[in-house]
């Protein structure tokens, strides 16, 4: 089974450790990934502003860089969720092969059948399921089975889970006050739970989640679930 | 206009208003799950409404000819508006002509969005809202934020305040009972008063001609039964077929919009009845800007919207804001679709995200996907 890692920009730019977790994770389980370096943006950006020619170019390019390979993998829930319910709008052939484009814990739980990583990571964490991950992607409780199967993790529960970060992509720069007051809910329910990680299947939530808790100075980290499947007992 | 970015500022630094939406769209919220839980064949409804609507939106040139014949037959008259202005002059001149200077209206957001009470005001007549909330916010010169609860950015020591130095007799606590009576005491004598009334309507039945308006004060009642004179205005699109299919929208309505399984008073009336209720109904057919609506294949579902105002309640966005941010009279996610279709995108201010909307999977009355058409209307 030949594996690509679609590592998507926020993974590329911002969070690179969060690539080489998804790859090392695969590695562990005996699997080899490629990284086709052609790769770039999925383009929902374009596409969530009106760019929809922008987009179709993107997904083109999508469709001829991973086209060759059975399974695309990403540490991102909102990219797959654009890849596949998305890109068919765009272009065609999109449809057969958004079917074989996952999210972590999707091809982790449901095409390859492990629950059991063979992770350790003795931190008490709580999960934020994102919009997309529940709602486009619809991942499930993938993430919550890996997790529990986590050596030393104790899995606290996340009151209001089910509620928007408020990061929305673009929105949060565009309604940056609305973003900000949804945030602080956020920020309030991880805080209630006493956990010291807050872990998430998309970079970008993290990503303002993470900087949420760091202004408040909570000392709660946000960590991507890639990461906490890649620790073990000796790294 | 206000941007929304810049008006959401202003409306996210009252804590008040964050308090009031947070526990009363939570509320909201619990109550629609728990009655909709009970219904086994919640969904099959739901598509029933939607399968309805769709038969409306694509026969709508026949249902309204349909629907005109039928109340011209029940001895009402029916009057077609192309506009806001047109809608306003119509009723203008109705309140003219029967020299009245003042009518009691129920709560309608078809009104709201024509600005009929401007309208009216501006010859001179005053109209009067008997709604709770909407008196409470035409009281103090505010307007609604919720469809469903549009004094929902108010809370009970204002409205005693309020109601102190306008309609109450003598002194007041902010006893929600006390308050209610003291509206009660003041509307009662405008009901009995009143020569004219004023209503929206939730559907019109093309079959009979009949008019269907649910409410939950009972004022509503009053204003269609009490005046000589009627008046209802109602948006093209709120027709169905016939009689029966009320039964699917007096179970989706209610039961997604306040969470009851069913609303205290439901009202229909066809025509005029010698003798008893209004002696002159008028029924006003309103376009402003739906056949345009109806004419755009993606941006055609939004007709389909009964303002149940469930999708109002979860929104993130809605409920952080509020209402006014929206400067529409139809807010949150159905606005965001519904708004710039009516008066034109560049006219609409919106948090201007469809993708930030598509991640949520919203509940409402009628299965339509009001997310992957904000997507793909652009707005």
């Amino acid at each position: 089974m030949r594996i690509a890692l679609f590592v998507t920009c926020l993974g590329d730019t911002l969070f690179p450790e969060t690539g080489k977790a998804v790859v090392r994770i695969l590695e562990r389980l005996g699997h080899e990934v490629e990284f086709p370096a052609e790769q770039t943006c999925c383009g929902q950006m374009h596409l969530n502003n009106g760019y929809r020619e922008g987009a179709a170019a993107l997904a083109r390019r999508f469709v001829d860089v991973f086209g060759e390979y059975d399974v695309v993998v990403a540490p991102s829930s909102s990219c797959v969720g654009t890849v596949r319910e998305l890109y068919p709008q765009l272009v065609p052939d999109a449809a057969e092969l958004g079917e074989r484009v996952f999210e972590l814990s999707e091809l982790l739980v449901n095409e390859l059948g492990v629950e059991d990583v063979g992770a350790s990571f003795p931190h008490k964490v709580t999960y934020h399921p994102t919009c997309h991950s529940l709602r486009v992607t619809r991942v499930g409780d993938a993430p919550m089975r890996l997790l529990r199967n986590v050596r030393g993790l104790e899995l606290v529960e996340l009151p209001a889970a089910d509620e928007c970060c408020g990061f929305g992509g673009t929105f949060s720069v565009k309604n940056a006050d609305t973003s900000i007051a949804m945030l602080a809910d956020k920020c309030a329910s991880i805080v209630s739970t006493g956990a010291s990680v807050c872990s998430a299947v998309d970079g970008s939530c993290l990503l303002h989640i993470g900087g949420g808790l760091e202004r408040r100075g909570t000392g709660v980290r946000a960590l991507h679930l890639a990461e906490i499947l890649a620790s073990t007992e000796e790294a | 206009m206000t941007n929304f970015p810049s008006a959401a500022r202003v409306e996210l630094a009252n804590g008040q208003l964050r308090a009031n939406l947070h526990h009363a769209t939570q509320t909201i919220r619990a109550k629609r799950a728990s009655v909709v839980a009970e219904l086994p064949d919640w969904e099959e409804l739901r598509e029933a409404g939607r399968a309805i609507k769709a038969d409306v939106l694509a026969r709508l040139d026949e249902y309204l000819v349909q629907f005109e014949r039928a109340a011209q037959t029940a001895g009402a008259q029916v009057h077609w508006a192309r506009d806001a202005a047109e809608a306003n002059a119509i009723v203008v001149d109705i309140a003219r002509r029967h020299d009245v200077s003042e009518v009691v209206k129920m709560k309608s957001l078809t009104t709201d969005e024509i600005h009929l009470n401007e309208a009216l005001a501006a010859a001179g007549i005053s109209a009067l809202e008997t709604d709770f909330a909407e008196l409470i916010l035409q009281l103090d010169g505010d307007w609604p934020s919720h469809i469903l609860v549009p004094a929902i950015h108010r809370n009970r020591t204002e409205i005693r305040d309020l109601f102190a130095r306008t309609i109450a007799d003598g002194p007041l606590t902010d006893d929600p009972r006390e308050l209610a009576e003291a509206a009660r005491v003041y509307l009662r004598e405008k009901f009995l008063d009143a020569r004219m009334g004023v209503s929206g309507a939730n559907f019109g039945v093309a079959e009979t001609g009949t008019i269907c308006i649910v409410e939950s004060e009972g004022n509503g009642r009053m204003c269609t039964t009490l005046p000589p004179v009627l008046v209802s205005i109602l948006g093209i699109e709120k027709l169905v077929p016939a009689f029966a299919d009320l039964e699917v929208f007096l179970q989706l309505l209610p039961r997604s919009s306040t969470g009851e399984r069913m609303n205290p008073y439901t009202s229909l009336w066809t025509g005029v009845t010698p003798g008893d209720g209004p002696q002159e109904l008028h029924i006003v057919l309103l376009d402003a800007g739906r056949t345009r609506v109806l004419a755009d294949e993606v941006g055609r579902v939004a007709l389909h919207c009964i303002r149940c105002s469930a999708c109002l309640n979860v929104c993130p966005v809605y409920t952080r804001t509020g209402g006014h941010a929206y400067g529409s009279v139809y807010p949150g996610p159905i606005g965001a679709i519904l708004t710039p279709q009516l008066i034109g995108v560049e006219n609409a201010p919106l948090p201007g995200d469809p993708g930030f909307a598509r991640r949520f999977a919203l509940p409402k009355a009628v299965a339509i996907n009001t997310l992957r058409h904000a997507v793909d209307l652009g707005v």
